[in-house]
């Protein structure tokens, strides 16, 4: 039985640590390298990475995280090319996030999954609702919705050969009021692809509620850098007891 | 010295820095097939697809030297993930030949049930059959959409079980495979790691 996948999801700006809120303000949370090596002495199932300078990718960082970090590592932000994806797997990234790229060059994704295998190339799916609260992708470029259904959009990167969906809820993103269950639920209905939820996790229950809705993973923000709600920065991570429970509750259902 | 033989095909990076952060630090990436010669071990890893996995260990003359350095001169190999697969005589991935170090083929994960994604990703566990590299029990991270099917029971060394039971680790003699990723898999790959570094 394949377990659920819980991961931290860390957001990268100029070599630090932030938070947003609805993918905006990002606030400074710590240093980066020292929070990973946090995360990877409390053996977690994966971690993901998001740069969001949009500059050069940080090699540096990363490195100084593979050299130390043994769990798999999946990193997105600023990927263009061929090389810089090379790059990223020789330093030891296990995964490459693509976003922009799905928008601006399917030749190159196409290509990467030639190169490296679909397995290696997980697509981000950012939801937002539009004015009329219907479920639209969302470009970082324009921050605006396009006129996209999260389903007529995933159809095409099953086709695309894309191995994962990051399915990210930006409405969600650092509320803490839950994840958005009706979407992944939808979405893990109609795609064969493995999901890995993400946007809005304020407690346990989100979690196995996102598992529940057919979630293969998901991905903590806030959770993982704030004690609480409102309140000061800290490193943490459920413990491995709360989430062992989670997951005897869903394969016992 | 362990050799880790990069031939373009990814994650030679955290493989190196597992072994050393063991506190072995006789490693070498092996760029070039006659390196093979220097080192006593070696370790295949490999993120990509079987064809494009083969096409670069024949183009870039691994072929014989591979041969070579493990059949006849026995030294020990670990495939890791693709490099496991790559070790076997062919894969429903790809019309070129493996290695054929090892009988059996690769094939593709097929289930009628869907909510049993491909590729099996995440951490399973592993039921050592033989136990050279895995004494108990463990949990390791998984990739991967093909698995390996070996013609000789004998050849299995692990066993993991998604949808069906299938072959997470192979062993013949000096030849040995492992499908998942120990260099991804914290403390329990350091472990399968260090029986591979002492064997």
């Amino acid at each position: 039985m394949l377990r659920p996948r819980i991961m931290p999801c860390l957001l990268l700006k100029d070599g630090s640590l932030v938070k947003t809120v609805k993918f905006d303000n990002p606030s400074y949370v710590g240093d980066a390298v020292n929070a990973i090596k946090i995360f990877n002495g409390k053996e977690v199932d994966e971690l993901v990475l998001i740069d969001i300078s949009k500059k050069d990718i940080p090699f540096d960082v990363i490195r100084n995280i593979t050299r130390e970090c043994f769990m798999p590592l999946c990193y997105g932000g600023s990927v263009r090319t061929i090389d810089d994806m090379r790059k990223l797997f020789q330093l030891g990234i296990e995964k490459i996030i693509v976003n922009t790229l799905l928008f601006e060059d399917r030749q190159t994704v196409e290509e990467a999954i030639k190169l490296f295998g679909s397995q290696s190339i997980v697509a981000s799916v950012d939801i937002k609702k539009n004015f009329w609260g219907k479920d639209r992708i969302y470009r970082h470029s324009s921050k605006k919705t396009v006129d996209l259904t999260p389903i007529e959009y995933i159809k095409s990167l099953e086709e695309l050969g894309v191995g994962e969906i990051l399915l990210y809820s930006v409405d969600r993103d650092g509320t803490w009021e839950g994840m958005d269950t009706s979407i992944i639920k939808e979405v893990c209905k109609r795609s064969h692809l493995p999901v890995i939820s993400c946007g809005g996790a304020g407690e346990i229950k989100d979690i196995q509620d996102s598992i529940i809705s057919g979630s293969s993973g998901v991905a903590l923000g806030s959770m993982c850098v704030y004690s609480k709600k409102n309140m000061g920065v800290l490193i943490r991570f459920p413990k491995q007891n709360e989430i062992d429970k989670i997951i005897r509750n869903y394969e016992n259902m | 010295m362990i050799g880790i033989v990069d031939y373009g095909m990814g994650n030679v990076g955290s493989v190196e820095s597992m072994i050393n952060f063991l506190g072995y630090h006789k490693t070498k990436l092996v760029k070039s097939p006659e390196e093979l010669r220097l080192v006593d071990k070696i370790v295949l890893p490999g993120v990509g697809s079987f064809d494009n996995g083969m096409g670069n260990i024949i183009h870039s003359g691994w072929l014989g030297e591979l041969h070579h350095n493990v059949i006849e001169k026995h030294k020990p190999i670990l495939g890791i993930c693709l490099g496991m697969q790559l070790l076997m005589e062919k894969s429903e991935e790809g019309n070129q030949s493996g290695l054929g170090f090892v009988k059996g083929e690769c094939k593709k994960f097929n289930f009628s049930n869907t909510s049993l994604k491909v590729p099996h990703m995440g951490w399973n566990q592993v039921k050592p059959i033989k136990t050279e590299l895995c004494k108990e029990d463990s949990r390791f991270y998984f990739v991967h959409s093909y698995y390996v099917e070996c013609d000789n029971k004998e050849d299995i060394m692990l066993e993991t079980t998604y949808g069906i039971k299938f072959t997470s680790g192979i062993s013949k003699d000096n030849i040995f495979g492992v499908q998942f990723h120990p260099e991804k898999s914290h403390k329990y790959g350091m472990k399968l790691m260090e029986n591979f570094i002492n064997l």
